[in-house]
């Protein structure tokens, strides 16, 4: 081990856009794992941000009207 | 071999009318995709659905120039993230600059910080944010934010694909998105505080 002082949550906290967005590479995706798994204050840390993107994508969304639905179809090409 | 070049023979003629139909279709196939981000850079719903026509209308038109087999959905998104700046969107105050320190663990501290309880779930931490705040918090984001946010978290676009989407460097979108998440935090956090 080096004596390099280094915060392994801190660690992990930056490692988490990434590891959500899945672009960790195999290593660094292990390293978090491994920590994740013994660390219960990251690991809430995880689950709430997973559990607010989809908070986000929910709260933000809207569905689309059946009138605009229809306008769409009949821009299509006449047959 | 001959090329595919428009020809007028009937057989030609069916085969290019038939191509047409299933693009069309299957463009039709991604319009809830492509309102819900609309929905979201427009002010309102009404200019968020002349967005969507105006967007299937240039699509329809420019059908020859999609390749089939390339990624439409990225296709669609790419006329309705320009249209949108066609609009006129310009009018929009300079990027934030602001510095941002808090890191990514912030709002959830925040949170549980202004219920004192840090036992809760982390559920009910996420059912404290009201989603009129959601809303709020995202169109307040500066658009060039506001867009790679949409594309990624939204519509689940890669990074590599909302790079093309909107013509800038994948570095470009990997901190747009950083800052844009952090931003859209800061600002429901805030909220929240408020509220509680």
């Amino acid at each position: 081990m080096s004596g390099f002082a280094f915060d392994p949550c801190e660690k992990c906290e930056q490692m988490m856009q990434p590891y959500l967005d899945r672009v960790l590479t195999e290593e660094e995706r292990a390293e978090a794992e491994e920590h994740l798994d013994g660390c219960s204050y990251c690991r809430k840390r995880y689950r709430f941000e997973e559990d607010f993107r989809q908070f986000v994508r929910l709260a933000v969304s809207e569905p689309m009207s059946p009138e605009l639905k229809a306008k769409l179809r009949d821009l299509r090409t006449p047959l | 071999m001959s090329e595919t070049t428009p020809d007028s023979s009937p057989r030609q003629l069916a085969a290019d009318a038939r191509d047409r139909v299933r693009f069309e279709e299957e463009a039709l196939a991604l319009s809830d995709q492509v309102y819900a981000v609309a929905r979201r850079l427009a002010g309102s719903r009404e200019e968020a659905e002349d967005l969507v026509q105006e967007t299937y209308a240039r699509a329809f038109r420019a059908w020859r120039s999609f390749e089939p087999g390339t990624n439409l959905r990225a296709w669609l998104f790419r006329i309705l993230t320009n249209l949108n700046i066609d609009r006129g969107r310009k009018i929009q105050r300079s990027p934030d600059t602001q510095p941002l320190e808090e890191n990514d663990y912030f709002l959830y501290n925040r949170l549980e910080e202004t219920t004192g309880d840090g036992n809760s779930g982390e559920r009910q931490v996420v059912e404290r944010l009201s989603q009129n705040d959601a809303v709020t918090a995202l169109a307040d984001l500066p658009h060039d934010f506001r867009d790679v946010v949409l594309l990624v978290d939204l519509a689940d676009f890669t990074y590599s694909d909302a790079a093309q989407i909107l013509d800038i460097p994948i570095g470009t979108v990997m901190s747009r998105l950083h800052r844009g998440r952090r931003i859209l935090k800061r600002s429901l956090a805030e909220t929240a505080v408020e509220e509680s």
